[in-house]
């Protein structure tokens, strides 16, 4: 029963009236986010957490603010797939194919209440999901040494690579461009700087904060710029907003399926939501047939990638917390604000921080809760915010951006940098690069490469041993089998596009 | 086809100067004679590999801006630079106001629309950032003579600036 008596101790920090309030504050403002065209949930994180770590929060309560707004762009995210047919981030594009035809055909209210139900769903089942699954899996982490750990931080590389990228040879190069940056500052062994060209500013390092903001806020403001704002305006008017019981009991078994299908797409490490919407979508549409009209606007086609979506969303932070190898770009922003906190994921914080992880879950369970009361009767404020225009949208991301790495190092330089990573962002979302294996080279760059140094000084530079253990071996396989097999398998599961606006 | 064997040649040289400079990395007694160049020398292979093979088989190019988009663009990358070495010596107001202004109006080509989003933007940030949120280096505005201006403003030239 040490789950309940830790939920206990979870719930007694979660009930405090600040917590509780950040959780609010963090709900809506991460709907808003979410539902915003363009910000998602992982440029959403990454603006707000400068500024976070500037409030001067503790651990805990800055984990549930930023968790909290995670959960909220989410749930967000669905409002501008629905009503716009823009996915507010790319996990949501699955939710525009069944969405945007229901909301065209004059139910758009009763496409936001399902969809809003859907991920009240996923998001419930995979926080039981980790509440469970999590202190297994940091037991098992005890067993890592540096060689296993190596072959994580591999693995977490592949499938990233693998899995969310079109071209491999593109994937590999983003992840070294990553590490490669990562390997610039003052080596921890030596005490002499590394690759700093001379420049004092690189002494320290360069902060992942600047390169995660850039990459994902900075370059989106360009995006934005060369697409001229187009695609802000409302396509589709809400009439009055009722909630379909009948509708929303008669696709409980999609929502089950679907969570567990996008819970299991979340745990994998690099794979994350935008694949777990996608299986718990195409599940759900074999599963029905083409009796089920998927795609012309039925309740299970918006159920499913929502709840899926959702719960690949939580999935995703079992690898987190509990290995500290995040499993999707979102995560890996949140991986970001942990390191920020100076809290170091992986199995010791499961004994030695028990307050911060059950702390963590209690709120998501609350924010859950109260995310779900807050989108079905307040839906309808959020759609206005979606009238924002995109010339004071636009300016107001980029400035709360610089000042929220201003306040955090005070440096032009950092600023100057942040600029810089914008433009490789752009230039690389353009050619079709991910950037997520960038930020996930950044983080972990310094990890994996003292787990490679440990593991070549215990064994006196034998390359062997990096294979040496059974579970080593069995991340290598996975590793190269993640990343090769959806070369093959890219034929088969091929994504569905969005509908083209008729 | 043509875009991505640019970038992939870009990066080439890349990691190849990354390689070149990882052999001069300083060792001493604490760190061994290899191990800190080991990471290094490993990113930089792989880099230059997935570089190669970029440039042996390229994707179809990418849908480039148009012109106009491209200009609207640089204007936005030269106004933020200004933005982060002015931001430090003049205050919040002023250089926010002037950058969102210009931010917004690369966008909706209006000079009032822009005018006010600047106006409001600065003020309304600097009310949350300053009493809502009360960050500590969120300065309203600061006198600072032309030298010292003109002293940020050197950091964007190239060799003359520190």
């Amino acid at each position: 029963m040490d789950i309940i008596s830790n939920l206990a101790v979870g719930f007694g920090i979660a009930f405090s009236p600040f917590t509780l309030f950040l959780a609010i504050c963090g709900c809506f403002l991460g709907t808003i986010i979410g539902a915003l065209p363009g910000l998602g949930p992982s440029n959403g994180v990454a603006i707000l957490i400068p500024i976070t770590f500037t409030l001067g929060l503790d651990a805990t309560s800055a984990l549930v603010l930023m968790t909290a707004v995670y959960y909220g762009a989410m749930y967000g995210g669905r409002i501008s797939s629905i009503l716009l047919n823009i996915p507010g981030d790319e996990p949501a594009l699955m939710t525009t194919l069944d969405g945007y035809p229901m909301a065209k055909a004059g139910r758009a209210g009763d496409a936001l209440v399902i969809s809003g139900f859907a991920s009240f769903f996923g998001a419930l089942f995979a926080t039981i999901g980790l509440m469970l699954l999590a202190p297994v899996l940091a037991r098992v982490a005890f067993l890592f040494g540096p060689a296993e750990y190596f072959a994580l931080y591999m693995l977490a590389f592949c499938t990233l690579g693998g899995m969310a990228s079109n071209n491999q040879a593109k994937a590999a190069l983003a992840a070294c461009i990553g590490l490669g940056i990562a390997m610039i500052g003052v080596d921890n062994a030596s005490g002499l700087p590394r690759l700093t060209g001379g420049n004092l500013h690189l002494y320290d390092g360069i902060d992942f904060l600047v390169a995660i903001v850039g990459l994902f806020a900075i370059a989106e403001v360009f995006i934005f710029i060369e697409h001229q704002g187009k695609g802000t305006a409302i396509g589709v008017k809400l009439e009055k907003v009722t909630v379909p019981w009948r509708e929303i009991w008669s696709t409980k078994w999609t929502m089950l399926r679907a969570s567990a299908v996008g819970f299991i797409a979340g745990i994998l490490p690099g794979a994350g939501a935008s694949l777990g919407s996608f299986l718990a979508y195409m599940t759900e549409k074999s599963v029905a047939g083409p009796k089920g009209k998927f795609g012309t606007g039925v309740a299970k086609g918006i159920a499913a990638p929502e709840a899926g979506n959702n719960s690949a969303a939580g999935g995703a932070l079992v690898p987190m917390l509990t290995l500290g190898v995040p499993g999707s770009g979102t995560t890996a922003v949140l991986l970001a604000l942990l390191m920020t906190l100076n809290i170091t994921p992986g199995p010791t914080l499961f004994t030695e921080r028990p307050e911060v992880v059950w702390g963590l879950i209690a709120s998501l369970l609350i924010a859950n809760v109260v995310l779900l009361l807050m989108n079905v009767p307040l839906v309808k404020l959020f759609v206005r915010i979606l009238t924002v225009p995109a010339w004071v949208l636009l300016p107001g991301v980029t400035m709360i951006s610089f000042v929220g790495i201003f306040s955090l190092t005070g440096s032009y330089f950092d600023m100057l940098l942040m600029i810089a990573f914008g433009i490789l962002g752009y230039v690389l979302r353009k050619l079709d690069i991910p950037t997520v294996p960038v930020i996930l080279g950044i983080l972990l760059g310094g990890n994996m490469e003292s787990a490679l140094r440990d593991a070549m000084t215990l064994s006196d530079g034998n390359i062997g041993y990096l294979f040496s253990s059974p579970i080593a071996i069995g991340f290598w396989v996975f590793a190269i089998a993640g990343f090769v097999a959806p070369l093959f398998l890219r034929g088969i599961l091929k994504k569905p596009q969005a509908h083209k606006d008729l | 086809m043509a875009s991505d064997r640019i970038f992939g040649l870009i990066a080439l040289i890349t990691a190849v100067a990354y390689l070149a400079a990882a052999t001069q990395i300083q060792t001493n007694f604490f760190s061994g004679e290899f191990l800190p160049k080991l990471f290094p020398y490993l990113i930089g292979c792989f880099g230059a590999l997935s570089a190669l093979f970029m440039i042996y088989k390229p994707d179809p190019d990418p849908e480039w801006p148009a012109k106009t988009s491209l200009g609207s663009m640089a204007v936005a990358v030269v106004v933020l630079a200004f933005y982060a070495v002015l931001l430090p010596v003049l205050g919040f107001i002023i250089p926010t106001f002037l950058t969102a202004a210009l931010l917004s109006y690369q966008l909706c080509k209006e000079k009032k629309s822009a005018f006010f989003a600047g106006l409001g933007l600065s003020l309304g940030l600097f009310l949350v950032f300053k009493f809502a949120l009360q960050l500590g280096n969120v300065v309203a505005f600061k006198l600072a003579s032309p030298a010292k201006i003109w002293d940020a403003i050197t950091i964007l030239i190239p060799f003359i600036g520190h």
